[in-house]
């Protein structure tokens, strides 16, 4: 589905990922784990085209998306949802989804604002407020409505858990596990292994900008020694 | 005034805001997308004028003015797709010059398919009568103008709110990165934009065509209008622009009206004044999220020895030059060396200042002036007056300065080219003092200096030391002040620099030698006029310190020396001179951004 093959970017003179690697298969969650600064986001960014690649190779579904656009890597069907959320403060959420609508793509699940006020139930009983004026779990909710709109076949999430309540972190997960049901890739950045284990199959762990594992939830569970070393503070 | 001439005022200043409103809602669209000030809205005002007048006598009046829209419009499109689209990850100031070497190749253009004179407009079929309002006479057309006012906002309003355009609009106005992160292609997008913008700046020249003829001087009174109104405004908010429109013309109505004309140069200024102080981001502007961090540049280089050398060298031979030349070349050594100090001037603002300015020839312009004025009409010796008049140049450049330095990037690019138009109005109007559009003459220096080596030496003398002391400026600690204040001002003002302070003093020392070199000019050629310090004069100093490099330090010398020859050179043979230095700006912007110094740099 999605590959990345000795990426190297940066920001400027700036090297943050060193022949970078990591795979997600269709319908897999994979959680990309590492510490602050490791280069998550920046992995997560390039993929995206929002930084450019020095060198290496970005595969999606089988094409180069290295160095697109980023609103051609979109219109191929990769979604993003950034850290910061980066919803549009003066349109209202229904607005907010409206950027975010692209044609149906085929072989992905057709997504629209009903579909999703039936997902995330909140966003619909309040559709003509702005998004300046969210919390900020409703905030990460229309993030990641919004990029459904899209009709991705992927989608890459930048800590989607971060900073927020206990409850509300259940039920982005229980979001994502539909999702996965629903036959989305999803690619999520996390610094917290507990939170990762909520919904991913698979952990690459990145370390300095490059990967130094990539296994099973459950070969990390068995071998305590992985955390130990790229994880514990 | 009686009420019912209060209530004629008031409807003048309605109809008046109709036309601005469109030009500054345009403006400010392109700005709130494309993060580009486009310069040349105001010679889109003019060509949709131009255009409407000259479709009217084909076509007629009712089919020109949306036709003459459209084609602004098109050509609107037409130059995003040619020139702004290439630049808009360029940095601001390079944005800045090609929009303006837009404006000066519309200029050309319209001088060539309509020439120099006005072209008056014919008067609207169906509405060429007046009204009688409060026993007064109104035009029919000035209602309309008021009607149309609010149509065009409330269209606006709906395309922005309502369609799925004006949604993308907005959200990449807001945030362009992430809606091309969700599959918007901007491109388009800001193309769009671009062709609505100047859709609008045309209409709103089309249908001023019954109430004022089409002249060139337009674009740059127009300009200069609409970014004060922008600025009262808030940039990128169009009911500001609306609201600021309506305050601007009202009040100017007004000063018509009671009687004093003159004052409503100076209206704008104390309205924006106000509106500055209470509210920096206009009146329903919103501060800026992102504060623009400093462009850090790499630090002067300390002069090297080479470079001492060469300088010492040039100034060697220039001091002995006389001796074996004499009548043209020192004529032309003395432009280039005044030109010289010009361009310093400005580049101490742009380079170690990292502000703009984009109406320099303001501060050239009332030096000259000033020192004509001392010595015509006050009756002062002339040594005294060169002495005095860059005072005057200093002064106004710290009433503009204390504007400028409270306004960041694009806020006070505009602002500069507005007071240098201001100022050049100013001038231009005020026949009993300045000679209005014949000037001064009949400045000439005293006797002592009237031969052309004497005057040479003198001005070598003065520009040498000018130059100097701005150079030395640099390397001082109020040089390292003002560099820290450019590349982070946070920083700055955490280490105890008073960013504010620290620019507007710069602002003034500029303003100061460049006064220098005006009233140096003054005498030089024995006459004065309002292209002194008209927009002209503003362009060649931006050109100059642009061909020698921004960032460089003996840079602007250069660039003058090499502007002033091939001004001289080829001026005489050149018809569209405007046009020509439009292609030399796009041309540095597009290939050449760091200037012809940095070629050899690269060499090196």
């Amino acid at each position: 589905m999605l590959e990345l093959r000795r990426l190297n970017a940066g920001y400027g003179r700036a090297q943050v990922l060193f022949d970078f690697e990591l795979a997600l298969g269709a319908g897999e969650v994979v959680a990309l784990l590492g510490r602050n600064g490791a280069g998550k986001s920046t992995a997560l960014k390039t993929v995206m085209g929002l930084l450019q690649a020095v060198s290496g190779e970005v595969r999606f579904e089988n094409k180069s998306i290295k160095n697109l656009p980023s609103y051609q890597i979109a219109r191929h069907g990769l979604g993003y949802v950034p850290e910061e959320r980066r919803i549009f403060a003066d349109l209202t959420i229904a607005e907010n989804l409206e950027v975010g609508r692209r044609p149906p793509r085929d072989g992905a699940p057709h997504w629209t604002p009903e579909k999703l006020f039936d997902l995330f139930p909140n966003l619909g009983r309040m559709q003509a407020r702005r998004g300046g004026h969210m919390s900020g779990g409703e905030q990460q909710m229309l993030a990641i409505a919004r990029t459904l709109m899209g009709n991705p076949s992927a989608i890459l999430l930048d800590e989607p858990f971060e900073g927020l309540a206990p409850l509300i972190v259940e039920s982005v997960a229980a979001t994502i596990r539909e999702l996965k049901r629903e036959g989305l890739s999803v690619l999520l950045c996390e610094q917290n292994l507990r939170y990762a284990r909520l919904v991913a199959d698979r952990v690459c762990i990145i370390e300095k900008g490059r990967l130094c594992h990539a296994g099973s939830m459950s070969e990390l569970d068995t071998n305590p020694s992985l955390l130990q070393r790229y994880l514990s503070v | 005034m009686s009420s019912s001439s209060v209530l004629i005022q008031f409807l003048n200043g309605l109809a008046g805001a109709s036309s601005l409103f469109m030009v500054a809602a345009g403006l400010s669209l392109i700005f709130g997308v494309t993060r580009v000030v486009n310069f040349a809205h105001g010679s889109l005002y003019m060509l949709g004028m131009y255009l409407a007048v000259w479709l009217a006598e084909r076509v007629g009046f009712w089919a020109a003015v949306p036709l003459a829209a459209v084609a602004v419009g098109v050509i609107g499109a037409l130059a995003e797709i040619s020139v702004l689209r290439r630049i808009y990850k360029a940095p601001e100031l390079l944005q800045l010059l090609a929009t303006f070497a837009l404006l000066l190749l519309i200029k050309d253009f319209a001088l060539w398919a309509w020439g120099p004179e006005d072209m008056l407009g014919p008067r609207a079929p169906g509405f060429t009568g007046a009204v009688e309002i409060a026993g007064g006479a109104f035009p029919q057309y000035d209602l309309l103008l008021i009607i149309l006012g609010p149509v065009v906002l409330g269209f606006l309003y709906l395309v922005l709110k309502k369609t799925r355009w004006g949604i993308l609009v907005r959200a990449a106005t807001e945030d362009r990165e992430m809606a091309g992160a969700l599959g918007v292609n901007q491109r388009w997008l800001f193309t769009g934009v671009f062709a609505l913008g100047a859709l609008l700046a045309g209409l709103g020249g089309a249908l001023q065509i019954p109430r004022e003829p089409a002249s060139l001087n337009i674009d740059l009174s127009v300009i200069s209008d609409a970014f004060v109104v922008v600025v009262i405004g808030g940039l990128g908010s169009i009911p500001g622009a609306f609201l600021a429109a309506l305050l601007i013309a009202e009040a100017k109505a007004f000063c018509i009206g009671l009687g004093y004309s003159q004052a409503t140069l100076v209206i704008e200024f104390v309205i924006m004044a106000a509106v500055l102080v209470v509210r920096p981001w206009g009146l329903l502007g919103r501060m800026p999220v992102l504060a623009r961090p400093g462009t850090a540049e790499p630090p002067f280089a300390r002069p090297s020895l080479r470079l001492r050398w060469t300088l010492a060298i040039v100034a060697a031979a220039l001091a002995l030059l006389p001796v074996v030349s004499g009548g043209y070349t020192l004529v032309l050594l003395t432009d280039m060396l005044i030109f010289a100090l010009f361009a310093a001037s400005l580049h101490f603002i742009m380079g170690p200042g990292g502000m703009y300015s984009f109406g320099h020839a303001a501060y050239f312009g009332l030096g000259a002036y000033a020192a004509g004025m001392l010595v015509l009409r006050e009756k002062f010796p002339m040594e005294l007056a060169l002495a005095l008049a860059p005072f005057a140049a200093g002064f106004a450049a710290l009433v503009f300065g204390w504007f400028c330095v409270r306004l960041s990037g694009v806020y006070s690019a505009m602002l500069t080219l507005a007071f240098a138009q201001i100022a050049w109005s100013a001038v231009f109007q005020w026949d009993a003092l300045t000679g209005g559009s014949n000037g001064m003459v009949g400045v000439w220096p005293a006797p002592w200096l009237s031969s052309k080596p004497a005057y040479y030496f003198l001005t070598l003398l003065v520009c040498a030391s000018g130059i100097i002391f701005l150079w030395r400026m640099i390397y001082s600690p109020f040089g390292h002040a003002l560099r820290a204040a450019r590349d982070s001002p946070l920083r700055a003002e955490a280490s105890g620099i008073d960013v504010r302070a620290t620019q507007w003093e710069a602002f003034a020392i500029a303003g100061l030698a460049a006064g220098v070199a005006g009233a140096l000019y003054a005498f030089s050629k024995g006459s004065i006029s309002p292209e002194a310090l008209g927009i002209q004069r503003s362009v060649d100093g931006l050109v100059m310190v642009m061909l020698g490099g921004i960032q460089t330090l003996s840079g602007p010398v250069w660039g003058a020396a090499l502007f002033t020859w091939l001004q001289d050179a080829a001026a005489r043979n050149v018809d569209y001179w405007r046009a020509a230095t439009g292609i030399v700006i796009l041309a540095l912007v597009l290939v050449l951004p760091r200037g012809v110094g940095s070629l050899l740099q690269a060499r090196q």
